[in-house]
């Protein structure tokens, strides 16, 4: 099991400047902290839907790589995204999941499925191009750099376990202003 | 399906009319989950369109993140489904559409809507709840139902991407195929 935010750092390092994240709750509150950037936007306000967001995205800017941060809870609310998604197969997309078995920004209860279900098998037989599972540190870190240079869509768990505790400002996600700051940085693309 | 005698004499709707609007106003991408109000008159036609980007959903509330995101880069998207689909999408609709403030543009078919009858006097109660919901939820909603009503398509797309706000249009009995 890995610290989501150990693998967010080690993430960081390898995401250009100008290449869109998409993240969801707890991952976004720890990302944002993490790798700052006009071009992060925060999906937030209906849980699931951050990754037909990034699909969005990914269909809008067919040139430039779309990260997506997806959590466990918010995927099984939007599973069938996946078929959605290979369907519709951005070439650009890479669809991380931070697989931590709960709701964690709902008191931790558990998933349905917790342990059992296998999201990277679930994204391959979507249909996705290519599906990744990481548990441990190193191998995330000597194997993330060929999960970015493939060709989408590009799916990864992520199986962690929380790191050190980040602010979470609720106020700043559901704010108009992260929008209008995102709006404007994506107006300079 | 056998016609009603307003449709068999042609007062009816026609798909050519409402998709000619769609193409004026700029939308390009398609988002659908099949209806079978539409199912002839619209979505065959667009899906084998080839101006148009046609994107098949599994689910309704898809739609309205993957057209949110793609009015970040000002692309212009139509999401296309039944009502029982935005039924079914009222907490996306609340949180993406209005409270963030997004231009999600909705054509509705409201399926076992009887022609001509007003969508709140309609025997079917799913049909009779949408206007009230969308009034609620401060939502502009057209009623779309001979050929005479298509000419607010246009100004309801525009209007919602000039001011990033939603609207829906309801598509109250079959459009004629082309």
């Amino acid at each position: 099991m890995m610290k989501r935010d150990a693998c967010l750092k080690i993430l960081g390092e390898c995401v250009a400047e100008d290449e869109i994240v998409v993240a969801a709750y707890t991952s976004a509150f720890e990302w944002i902290a993490i790798r700052p950037n006009p071009l992060n936007y925060i999906s937030s306000g209906a849980m699931g839907l951050t990754s037909s967001h990034a699909l969005g995205f990914a269909l809008a800017w067919p040139d430039r790589r779309i990260i997506l941060l997806d959590g466990d809870g918010s995927l099984l609310m939007n599973l069938g995204s996946l078929v959605t998604i290979a369907q519709a197969a951005p070439k650009n997309l890479v669809h991380f999941v931070c697989e931590n078995g709960t709701y964690e920004a709902n008191g931790g209860h558990p998933i349905p499925g917790q342990g059992r279900v296998n999201f990277a098998g679930l994204a391959r037989e979507a249909g996705y191009r290519e599906s990744h599972e990481f548990n441990d540190l190193n191998n995330f870190k000597s194997g993330i750099s060929s999960v970015l240079q493939q060709e989408g869509p590009v799916f990864a768990t992520l199986k962690v376990a929380p790191g050190k505790e980040y602010p979470q400002d609720y106020g700043l996600m559901h704010g108009e202003q992260i929008r209008k700051d995102f709006l404007a940085a994506v107006k300079g693309l | 399906m056998k016609n009603t005698s307003q449709d068999t004499v042609q007062v009816g709707l026609h798909g050519a009319n409402i998709i000619q609007s769609i193409k004026i106003s700029g939308i390009k991408t398609i988002i659908t989950v099949p209806d079978k109000t539409t199912a002839s008159g619209l979505l065959r036609p667009i899906s084998v369109d080839e101006s148009f980007r046609h994107v098949l959903v599994c689910k309704e509330d898809e739609a309205l993140g993957i057209s949110a995101g793609l009015s970040y880069a000002n692309h212009r998207a139509l999401i296309l489904i039944q009502y029982t689909g935005l039924l079914d999408s009222l907490n996306g609709i609340r949180a993406v559409a209005v409270e963030y403030s997004m231009p999600i543009c909705m054509m509705v078919g409201l399926l076992g809507k009887e022609p001509g009858v007003p969508p709140t006097e309609s025997s079917k109660f799913g049909v009779r709840i949408i206007e009230p919901i969308l009034d609620t939820m401060g939502i502009a909603h057209h009623w779309i139902e001979t050929d005479d009503d298509v000419g607010v398509i246009v100004p309801a797309i525009n209007q919602s991407y000039q001011t990033s706000t939603p609207v829906a249009m309801l598509i109250g009995r079959r459009p004629i195929a082309p």
